[in-house]
Order: structure tokens, then sequence, then C-alpha cells
């Protein structure tokens, strides 16, 4: 296994109203590491990823209990200040989500929430995260286009770059390829590559070839258990649980 | 193709002639109407509407005269009622979309304000008339004004609302991912996105309150002569047009039509300005 773990899942279950949507999940991220969750749709995998930045808490009826330790401290702990915990663990979603403002807005509207940077500064950070999201050279004449104006692979690496400008240390990807198109995908999947000396990365996708080609481990889940973690070559060579080798393989079912 | 029973099909397109007709006098006997009333202003009113209009006061009867007095009677309290009510409509609307969710305060409010909503004008115009002008001890512009962002209101609040409905969740999601405090995801985020919808309903609250008669009518009441002080009686276009029109004297029918007719392009206009702005929006 990875050196040191980032986030530390102890026993952790959730519900939906009534719901029961995660079954005493326990789980170590690596740090450093791109950890994917994959599985059959409703099995969990999005919901416990938006666990780890407690995006759940916008609704009233999601409930989590037990532990996510991330750097020591429990994510889930009332205590715990939600804005600084999600400017910490960065998301990018299924759907690009650009904001209604222009291409240089979207990525400073994170920035400075948190940080207080003169006008060359600003600029330094944005043309580096776009640089980092290979979204540069295509938007950089163009800054002050509304990010709504670009297309759909496009805007997806707008909201990476956007999820990497305020520089958290983890960064939660939903099944962000699901929108687009092969060659988008690619250019996104070179990214996880790039990013994953920097940041801790979690991926969720419903695309099994996705995994094995982004990930350094990989989580196997089914109606609300974890089935499977483990190191992804092993688990798509020789997975330990019948029920993994029944996913992977196209037996399920 | 011999399984196929051309029986059933013929029926459908026989019913669906036959609806399409219906559906067709129906548009034809709404917009003959609509056409008519607009006919009859244009015809009535459109060879009085001179400069005269704009300029001179509303004359006694017999003499000539204008509508100066009442065109600015009503874009004052217009003006003041829409600046009253517009922020409280939209802090109100906000508060049912964004932050009121699961509480038992948003609902209550959402079910007021549709009966607000619904009111009589003439009752809200008896309610100022009892607050105000009852107490002051004389009608004024202010109340006049009053009564008519007390229209604007729930109008305001309700497209607020609804247009935040619309802005998808993913969009609050992405902010509040980011680490947005949600005061910032509305003022920044959801508010942009909503802007052309919330921008269009507060447009159509205005030309709501530009034809209203009866709130004015216990409130602002009328004045003869020009008028800057919202502290006095107030004319309106609305009031002089009930008053002249109910007169028997053919200068103040003129002078009725002319304002009626200014009254209705008022309205047209506004109503083609907020549906631009909405495509507008849309296309974004």
């Amino acid at each position: 296994m990875a050196d040191t773990d980032k986030i530390t899942v102890k026993n952790l279950n959730f519900h939906y109203g009534k719901f029961h949507a995660l079954k005493n999940i326990n789980l170590s991220i690596p740090d450093k590491q791109v950890t994917a969750f994959i599985g059959p749709s409703g099995c969990g995998k999005s919901t416990l990823l938006r666990t780890f930045n407690r995006m759940y808490q916008l609704y009233p009826k999601q409930v989590a209990q037990g532990e996510i330790i991330l750097d020591g401290q429990n994510v889930l702990d009332p205590k715990q200040d939600l804005n600084l915990l999600r400017a910490k663990v960065g998301m990018v979603f299924q759907k690009p989500t650009p904001f209604p403002m222009s291409i240089y807005d979207n990525i400073v509207f994170g920035l400075k929430l948190y940080e207080n940077l003169n006008k060359s500064d600003l600029n330094d950070r944005v043309e580096w995260a776009l640089k980092k999201a290979a979204l540069w050279n295509e938007v950089k004449d163009k800054l002050d286009q509304s990010g709504t104006s670009l297309s759909g692979g496009q805007q997806q690496r707008l909201c990476i770059a956007r999820g990497v400008a305020v520089k958290p240390e983890v960064l939660l990807l939903d099944e962000p390829c699901s929108a687009l198109d092969p060659i988008s995908t690619a250019r996104i999947e070179e990214l996880i590559h790039e990013l994953r000396s920097d940041y801790t990365i979690v991926i969720v996708t419903h695309n099994m070839q996705q995994a094995a080609r982004v990930s350094d481990y990989t989580a196997y889940m089914y109606l609300g258990e974890l089935i499977e973690f483990g190191d992804t070559d092993l688990m798509f060579t020789k997975p330990t649980r019948r029920e993994t080798e029944d996913y992977i393989t196209g037996k399920f079912g | 193709m011999s399984a196929l029973d051309n029986t059933l099909y013929l029926r459908r397109r026989i019913i669906n002639t036959v609806n399409l007709g219906i559906s067709m006098v129906a548009v034809v006997f709404a917009l003959f109407f609509l056409s008519w009333i607009l006919w009859t202003l244009f015809s009535n009113g459109f060879s009085h509407l001179g400069a005269s209009v704009f300029t001179q006061m509303t004359p006694p009867p017999g003499s000539k005269g204008g509508l100066a007095n009442a065109i600015v009677g009503s874009l004052y309290m217009v003006i003041a009622a829409t600046l009253v009510g517009t922020p409280v409509g939209i802090l109100a609307g906000t508060y049912l979309a964004e932050f009121g969710r699961g509480t038992w305060l948003a609902p209550a409010t959402r079910f007021i304000n549709d009966i607000l909503l619904s009111a009589p004008s003439i009752v809200i115009g008896l309610f100022v008339y009892e607050l105000v002008v009852h107490r002051v001890g004389h009608f004024s512009g202010w109340a006049g004004a009053l009564a008519l962002s007390l229209i604007v209101l729930p109008v305001v609040v309700r497209t607020t609302e609804n247009m935040l409905q619309l802005v998808p969740n993913t969009l609050r999601e992405a902010a509040a991912a980011l680490g947005a405090p949600q005061w910032k995801i509305v003022i920044m985020v959801t508010y942009r996105a909503a802007r052309a919808g919330m921008l269009t309903g507060i447009l159509l609250a205005v030309a709501r309150i530009s034809g209203e008669t009866a709130p004015l009518l216990f409130t602002a009441l009328n004045n003869q002569f020009w008028s800057n002080d919202l502290n006095g009686p107030m004319a309106s276009l609305a009031v002089i047009i009930f008053q002249f029109a109910m007169s028997p004297y053919e200068d103040w029918h003129h002078l009725a039509w002319a304002g009626a007719l200014l009254i209705t392009l008022f309205v047209l206009g506004l109503n083609i300005l907020a549906r631009s702005l909405f495509h507008q929006g849309e296309k974004q």
C-alpha cells in the first residue's frame, strides 16, 4: 500500500431519509495517488464521494454517521468549518457547471474567497490553472468571454481549472467524463495523470476501462457496500472477491 | 401492413383535426377582442395625443388642457412603489428559494404571498386608506405609492422565487464545492444565472401597477394641478381617466382616451422589453 493515507473512512453509514445508502464503509485513501470508485448505478459511489466534502449537507434529509479522518481531523464533526473543508477538498461534477460569468471570473471566483492576491498574481494564477487544465491555449485570447460559451469538453476543463486554482489538497471527480466525447475524455484523463503528483485524487466512474487507465487504487462497491479495495492492477487481473470478478468481466447480473 | 388497423389511425387523425380546429377558433376569438380593444384605443386616442397632452395641466371642464400633472404623478408613484416593493420582494423571494428550505416559515410565507397576489386591489387601497390616510388625515402620493408597492411585492416575490428555482442545483453545488459561503453563492452565482428572469418579473410588476386605479382612488386621490409633493394628493393617469371618462364633457373624454392610449403603449413597451430581456438571458 501507499506510504501515507490522506483520508480514512471508519464505519461510515449514510441515509437519504429512510434509505440506507452506505453500509458500514471502511476505507483508506492514499495520499497523492488516484483512487477510483467503480460499481453499478446506485451502488453509492457518488454518495461516498460527496461525504468527503460534506456536499450532502446542502440537503436537509441526508445524514452521514461514522468518521472520515482527513489529516487527523474528523470531517463529519459538526464543529468542522464547512467552507474551510471545501476550500481544501475540491470537486468536479458530472455535468460541466461553469458559472454565468467570464472565463477569467470563473477562476477568480474561488481564488478571491481565501486569498488576498493583487491583480498580477491573480492573472498569473489564472494562467497557471488554465495551463494545468490544458485549456490555456484555447482560451487565452478570450478570457473575458462567458464561460458558458465554451464547448462541453472545454467547460469541464474550465471547471477542473477552477478547482485546481485554489490549490486544494484533495480533488474529487464525480464522473467527470460521462458527458464528454472520447477526445475530451482522453484530454481529461491525461490531465488526471499530470495532477496526481500534486493532489490526492478520488474519481467516481462507471467506465471500468477508465478506472483501469487512470487510477492507482480501485474500490468496487455494490448496493451500498464496499466489496473490495486494492491496487488497481491487481484488482483488474486477480480480484479476490467473486463479485468483483463478475462485475469486471461483465458476468455481473 | 395488413396487420395495421387503419380505422384506429383514422380516428386519431379526425380527433386531431377537430381539436386543432377548436383551438384555432379560440385563438381567433381572443385575438379578435384584443385587436378590437387596441383599434378602439388608437382610433379614439391617437388624434388627441398631441404635444399639449405632455405640456399642459388637466383642464377644468370646457377648456383645453393636457395630462402633464397626471403623467408625472403616475411616474412618481410607480417609481416610488417599485423602489419600495422590489428590494423587499427580491429578498423575500431569495429567502423562499435559497434559505427557507426545510423550514415551516417558507411554506407559510409562500401561502400568504399567494393570497396577497390574488387580493383585489381595491382591498389593498382600503387597507392603506385605513392605515395611512385615515390616521394622517389627508390623501397623499406616499399613500398611493405604498398601496402600489403592496401590489408589486407579491409579484416580485413570486417571480424571484420561481426564477431562482430554475437555477440548477449543480451550479450551487459547484460554488459550494469551492468553499463559498451561501450568501456569496446567492449573490455571485444564482442571482447572475437568474438575472434576466428576475428583471422580467420586476418589469411585469411595474406594468401591472401602472394601470391600477382602485388603490389610488382611496390613497392619492387626485389633483388638478402640478404637484411635486408626494405628501399631498397627487394626480395619476389611471384616476384621471376614471374621472374624465365618467364626466359629461367632450374635452375630458378626448383626454381620457389619450391617457388610456398612453398607459397601453407604456405597458406594451414594458412587456416587449421584458420579453426581449428574457430571451437574451436564455440565449446566454
